[in-house]
């Protein structure tokens, strides 16, 4: 399938990262284009999630650059990289646990919330018509992900597909531009991949996000994404669309094998 | 039977949000309101007003401002009856130093004083979390306290280091009597408590509530948590200060800074525990609990085996008790009492029909 990408959104050039001695990125180089579905693959403890954590400020990388929007990105932290428009997930499910779905993802649009604790404490007027009309907006999302009949539910409750799915909806309410999804079909059963897939596809469709993504299952990251990284110990061994990746020998050799 | 929502739809997210969604909760507010406000200060006697309603006012509104920063903020404090020694103390100094200031407005100032201190003490939470900064906030406990005890000027230069709260006057009206106390205590903690409800129930409450649950995925989704967590540790501290203000001039008359002590942390502590973390009403159902059950047992003991055991025996067997108590229910409900009546009412809407 061949799609029309915009202008290079995030460019990553010669990132390094490390703990102490330990070294979890070496030179790493990639950029994200507008509207394209990003994967990056590799074995574990390749620097995948690292990587995530680079781009939306949780790390900071020793050495590199990073420009995003054609601007070079001095160290931020993760709550600047939010208010910049990047959004994620977790790999282990990062929900507040004792909070209700629809809690959860209102807590996703707290940015766009202008009114503060003392309008919050009398409720009335202002501070009730920003809730009502962010409601409205995270309605919208629960309705894209089809998950209304949890909506009260605390998720703590939730089976674990489910509460991936808020997962993804509470970063969706933040109307990302740039969407990080760590293992998004983690632990789920086909049916469940399926639907995610097709929510992934939805938003980059619908919404225009862009989309980076990290995810174990080959079938559907050579299906879903546009371009792939492949990570393997911290370094960067394959970059391309679906096709060549999954026949470069060093990816091969290094993650995906060869069926015997 | 008589309480579901059966027929009851919400056609308006306004109507959705409101704080008793379900119609027989309303009905049941408004009564206990109207109960609290209209009826006991008519039947209930001196010794019900002054020992038992405005102790547990109070201590519902500290234990009130603990579970703000902990139940919802997710950060431990054993300081709070520091802060409502800061909020008695200064309530008491800026009625003592401006003439004619209106007691509400030496409240207010009071409660603002326990929340720039409990920012100040609030800063430890940055770096550390759960019992690390339990320790941390006993620092708050012992300085504050050492603080008003060793500098004079605060209790102005009295030798016993007591001050004795002025006479409450609002508007003419006088204060005196248990009934004014009662009510003016009321008034000031039902107002409070529904402003706090309002606060955990719109985007601030979220955000105490998210940096609680998972503070890495609250700040990726760009809270800050150092504004969030001073935040809840001054507010927090406000409503400790409020209810220390109140402890000062609608209960005891005379405070001195050790009533302040440790022990009164754990107390309130155990309150939000015993009532349930993280739930307004909760913080009074465990002030009640705290507060009356030793004077239920007390009076229990009196009246059946109080004459045949001698009178230490029976003090220290009320205490035994009251720990057993407390134990036995932590048990049945690890989520306090609060959790407790929450499952009653979700049992209660199929009852006796539960299918």
């Amino acid at each position: 399938m061949a799609r029309e990408f915009g202008d290079v959104i995030i460019d990553l050039q010669n990132i390094s990262l490390r703990f102490g001695g330990v070294k979890a990125l070496t030179d790493i180089s990639f950029n994200v284009r507008e509207h394209e579905i990003r994967a990056i693959i590799g074995p574990n403890g390749a620097g995948k999630s690292s990587m995530l954590n680079v781009i939306n400020g949780v790390y900071h990388p020793q050495e590199g650059k990073i420009i995003f929007h054609g601007q070079e990105r001095q160290k931020m932290e993760p709550y600047e990289a939010a208010s910049q428009g990047i959004a994620r997930t977790f790999q282990n499910i990062a929900l507040f646990k004792g909070m209700t779905v629809l809690d959860n993802i209102m807590t996703g649009r707290n940015l766009m919330m202008k009114t503060n604790f003392l309008h919050h404490a009398l409720f009335w007027g202002k501070a009730q018509r920003e809730e009502i009309e962010h409601r409205k907006k995270v309605e919208e999302v629960i309705e894209f992900l089809e998950i209304q009949s949890i909506r009260k539910t605390p998720v703590g409750r939730l089976p674990y597909g489910l509460q991936k799915r808020v997962e993804l909806a509470r970063a969706l309410a933040a109307e990302p531009n740039l969407l990080l999804l760590d293992e998004p079909m983690a632990g789920m059963n086909v049916e469940e991949k399926q639907d995610m897939c097709r929510f992934i596809l939805d938003v980059n469709d619908q919404f225009g996000t862009t989309i980076v993504l990290i995810e174990h299952d080959m079938g559907v990251v050579m299906d879903i994404s546009d371009r792939v990284v492949v990570l393997d110990y911290g370094k960067k061994i394959g970059d391309g669309p679906p096709d060549e990746v999954k026949n470069d020998p060093k990816v091969i050799d290094a993650y995906l094998g060869t069926s015997h | 039977m008589f309480y579901r929502e059966a027929g009851q739809f919400k056609a308006s997210y306004q109507n959705d949000q409101q704080i008793f969604p379900i119609r027989q909760d309303q009905i049941g507010f408004i009564a206990l309101m109207g109960f609290l406000f209209l009826v006991v200060p008519f039947i209930a006697n001196q010794y019900w007003l002054q020992a038992v309603l405005i102790p547990v006012l109070i201590f519902g509104l500290a234990a009130l401002g603990l579970n703000i920063l902990t139940g919802y903020a997710g950060q431990l404090s054993l300081g709070s009856a520091a802060f409502m020694a800061v909020g008695a103390f200064g309530t008491y100094n800026f009625m003592l130093r401006i003439d004619g200031i209106p007691f509400l407005v030496a409240l207010l100032l009071g409660g603002l004083c326990a929340a720039a201190i409990g920012i100040l003490f609030g800063l430890p939470s940055l770096r550390i979390k759960g019992f690390y900064l339990a320790v941390a906030t006993l620092a708050a406990q012992f300085f504050i306290v050492w603080v008003l005890v060793k500098f004079g000027w605060f209790s102005n230069y009295s030798s016993s280091g007591v001050i004795t709260a002025q006479h409450v006057n609002i508007l003419g009206v006088d204060f005196r009597s248990p009934e004014m106390k009662y009510l003016l205590t009321l008034t000031v903690v039902v107002v409070m408590a529904l402003l706090a409800k309002n606060m955990v129930r719109s985007s601030t409450g979220r955000k105490w509530m998210a940096v609680r649950d998972m503070d890495v995925a609250a700040e990726v989704i760009g809270i800050r948590l150092m504004r969030t967590k001073l935040q809840a540790f001054a507010i927090s501290s406000f409503y400790c200060g409020v209810a220390g203000a109140l402890y000062a001039y609608m209960y005891l008359g005379t405070v001195e800074p050790e009533g302040f002590n440790l022990d009164m942390s754990f107390r309130i502590l155990f309150m939000i525990i015993i009532g349930g973390v993280g739930s307004i009403m909760g913080s009074f159902i465990g002030a009640a609990f705290i507060v009356l059950l030793p004077v239920f047992l007390n009076v229990a003991f009196h009246s059946t085996i109080g004459a045949y055991v001698p009178a230490d025996l029976a003090s220290n067997l009320e205490l035994i008790i009251f720990g057993a108590l407390i134990i036995f229910f932590l048990i049945v409900e690890p989520h306090g009492l609060a959790r407790l009546w929450q499952l009653t009412k979700e049992k209660l809407r199929l009852w006796p029909f539960p299918h």
